[in-house]
């Protein structure tokens, strides 16, 4: 077994070393490849100057400046009456920031490169995840572990190296951010959490800049545009920041995977009807996807409000306020979608995993709780766990009581050395709410296990599946 | 009168995960004509199932909330004033920040 794991580690460590140096021969190619066009487009092409110096040159036109390789590329948004030439001079000009390199971000930005914007900027603190690969399909499985921004700007180069990518590997906040979108002409909010929705868009709001704004969870997804041409902000929208407990995450709440493919491509759209002046772009209004019954909504919104704290008429946001701004503290949660860590209870009413490890190991007897919806409880759960879902937990009183009777050991009979009573859930947030719930109940003595299920795959069973 | 009443965003969690609701709502507290402000507080009352503090909050509804009569904001057809017709639709909708 031994000399297997030996063996492996070495492999694992040599395909790593592999894929390194793939990447740099990939990316010297890629820079090398993009050398030689820049010296094709300024000396005419290559070929034809060597070989046939007879021939008639086309004339370069004087409406554009369009290269006969770019010509070639864009040849079919060349060949659209309504984009033409135009438009694809005003892409090829023009810049545009995606603010997360996730479910939206991903096919933004792969469209976004294909389609010739200029120059490309990418913002992400995060790392590739497997569970999240369902969605963010700009991702490959060889940068697993490794920052998405590089991930995406390899991704993008690797579509269209004549388009500049500059990848950004910072969280965004107020202190980068003003310098970060002033280099772009347009921001697409391709983020997962309120208070950094609000920062872009005050940001924007701040430097006037039109903000491509997208959303999605479960099978539902959301877009607009904001800040544009008299239309609204997302503050004119929703000045009150929503109670924590309304804001769910797709890693709690889970997300089809294709739902925020089909905003962010949409974002994408959005982005390019403004860089290159084509079309109408969606502002005050909002789009309504409903990918359950297969409905798309167009609805209409409230215009600019005169009385909005960032863009109304009398807005305090200037740069100095927006950089002193406590966007954490305004929506009370963390600028990322990482879920918050309770701790309701006291000491005594707790038990770590390895601890509960130790007692079924030691036969004691107790009944288990699972407070997880029953969906969760499907995906995985401990043996020997009751699943009451923490949502009408207040009903199963008699169950628990019974559940205990039955677990209680036959002699000896004192009530009060009757079976312990342990609640489990995801993280270690919802069990402690059920144990001040039991307590409430009848049940003084139940406790919870901290850092629930996740905890135990990493401190007891690691092959415990992880979700 | 007969109206539809929608929610989305992760409300209609809070009315047994049903979307589309086709109801037949009268004027509340003497009003002569059902307004929103009567609607809202018929929906808590008989829509809402749970947590009515993540529907409502004071007379209105909670913050990050859209609400749209016949697809149009409802801050350009006067808020709670807003007068009801036959057959409208109302929608609730939850502002989404997942990506
Ligand atoms: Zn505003």
């Amino acid at each position: 077994m031994e000399s297997n794991g030996g063996d492996a580690s070495q492999i694992l460590g040599e395909i790593e070393s592999l894929k390194a140096e793939r990447k740099d021969i990939d990316d010297r190619i890629l820079a090398l490849e993009a050398q030689l066009r820049e010296i094709s487009i300024t000396n005419g092409t290559v070929k034809s100057d060597a070989s046939s110096p007879s021939v008639l040159k086309a004339a370069s036109h004087p409406n554009h400046q369009l290269s006969p390789d770019a010509i070639y590329r864009y040849s079919r948004h060349l060949l659209l009456p309504s984009f033409g030439v135009q438009g694809q001079s005003n892409l090829l000009n023009s810049s545009v920031l995606v603010v997360g390199a996730g479910g939206l971000g991903s096919p933004a930005l792969l469209y976004l490169a294909a389609c010739g914007v200029g120059h490309v900027g990418i913002v992400d603190h995060d790392v590739v995840e497997l569970n999240n690969m369902h969605r963010q399909i700009i991702h490959t499985e060889a940068y697993i572990g490794l920052p998405k921004v590089e991930s995406a700007a390899h991704a993008c180069r690797l579509i269209n190296s004549t388009v500049k990518i500059v990848a950004y590997k910072e969280a965004l906040h107020t202190s980068n951010a003003l310098e970060i979108f002033s280099k772009y002409d347009v921001i697409i909010d391709a983020t997962d959490n309120v208070p950094s929705r609000y920062m872009i868009s005050d940001c924007c709001v701040v430097l006037g800049k039109p903000l491509v704004s997208g959303a999605a969870l479960g099978l539902e997804g959301q877009l607009t545009v904001y800040n544009y041409k008299g239309g609204p902000c997302y503050r004119c929208l929703f000045p009150s920041p929503p109670p924590t407990t309304a804001c769910q995450r797709c890693s709690d709440s889970g997300v089809l995977g294709v739902v925020p493919g089909v905003i962010g491509t949409l974002q994408a759209l959005e982005a390019i009807k403004i860089a290159s002046g084509i079309g109408e772009p969606l502002f005050a209004r909002m789009l309504l996807f409903d990918a359950f019954s297969g409905s798309i909504r167009m609805v209409k919104i409230r215009g600019k409000s005169l009385r909005c704290e960032a863009c109304g008429e009398k807005s305090a946001f200037t740069p100095a306020y927006f950089q002193e701004f406590d966007y954490e503290k305004f929506t009370n949660s963390p600028l990322s979608a990482a879920p918050p860590k309770l701790n309701l209870l006291p000491p005594d009413s707790r038990i770590s995993c390895k601890e509960y490890n130790e007692k079924v190991l030691g036969n004691e007897p107790h009944v288990l709780i699972d407070v997880r919806p029953a969906h969760h409880f499907n995906i995985v759960s401990l043996p020997n766990s009751l699943s009451m879902p923490l949502s009408g937990l207040e009903t199963r009183s008699p169950e628990i009581s019974a559940a205990l009777n039955e677990a209680q050991p036959q002699e000896g009979g004192g009530s009060s050395s009757g079976a312990h009573l342990y609640v489990v859930c995801r993280r270690g947030n919802d069990s402690q709410r059920a144990v001040r719930l039991l307590h409430n109940m009848g049940f003084p003595a139940a406790k919870d296990i901290v850092g629930g299920l996740e905890s135990w795959a990493r401190e007891v069973d690691p092959n415990f599946p992880a979700y | 009168m007969k109206l539809t009443i929608e929610f989305g965003g992760g409300l209609e969690l809070l009315c047994n995960s049903v979307k589309v609701h086709n109801v037949k709502v009268d004027p509340q507290d003497g009003e002569e004509k059902l307004t929103m402000k009567g609607l809202l507080s018929w929906v808590c009352k008989n829509l809402i199932k749970e947590r009515p503090e993540m529907f409502m909050k004071g007379d209105t509804v909670r913050p990050g909330v859209l609400v749209l009569v016949n697809d149009c904001d409802w801050e350009l057809s006067g808020q709670l004033e807003t007068p009801l017709e036959e057959k409208d639709v109302v929608v609730f909708i939850s502002t989404l920040h997942g990506g």
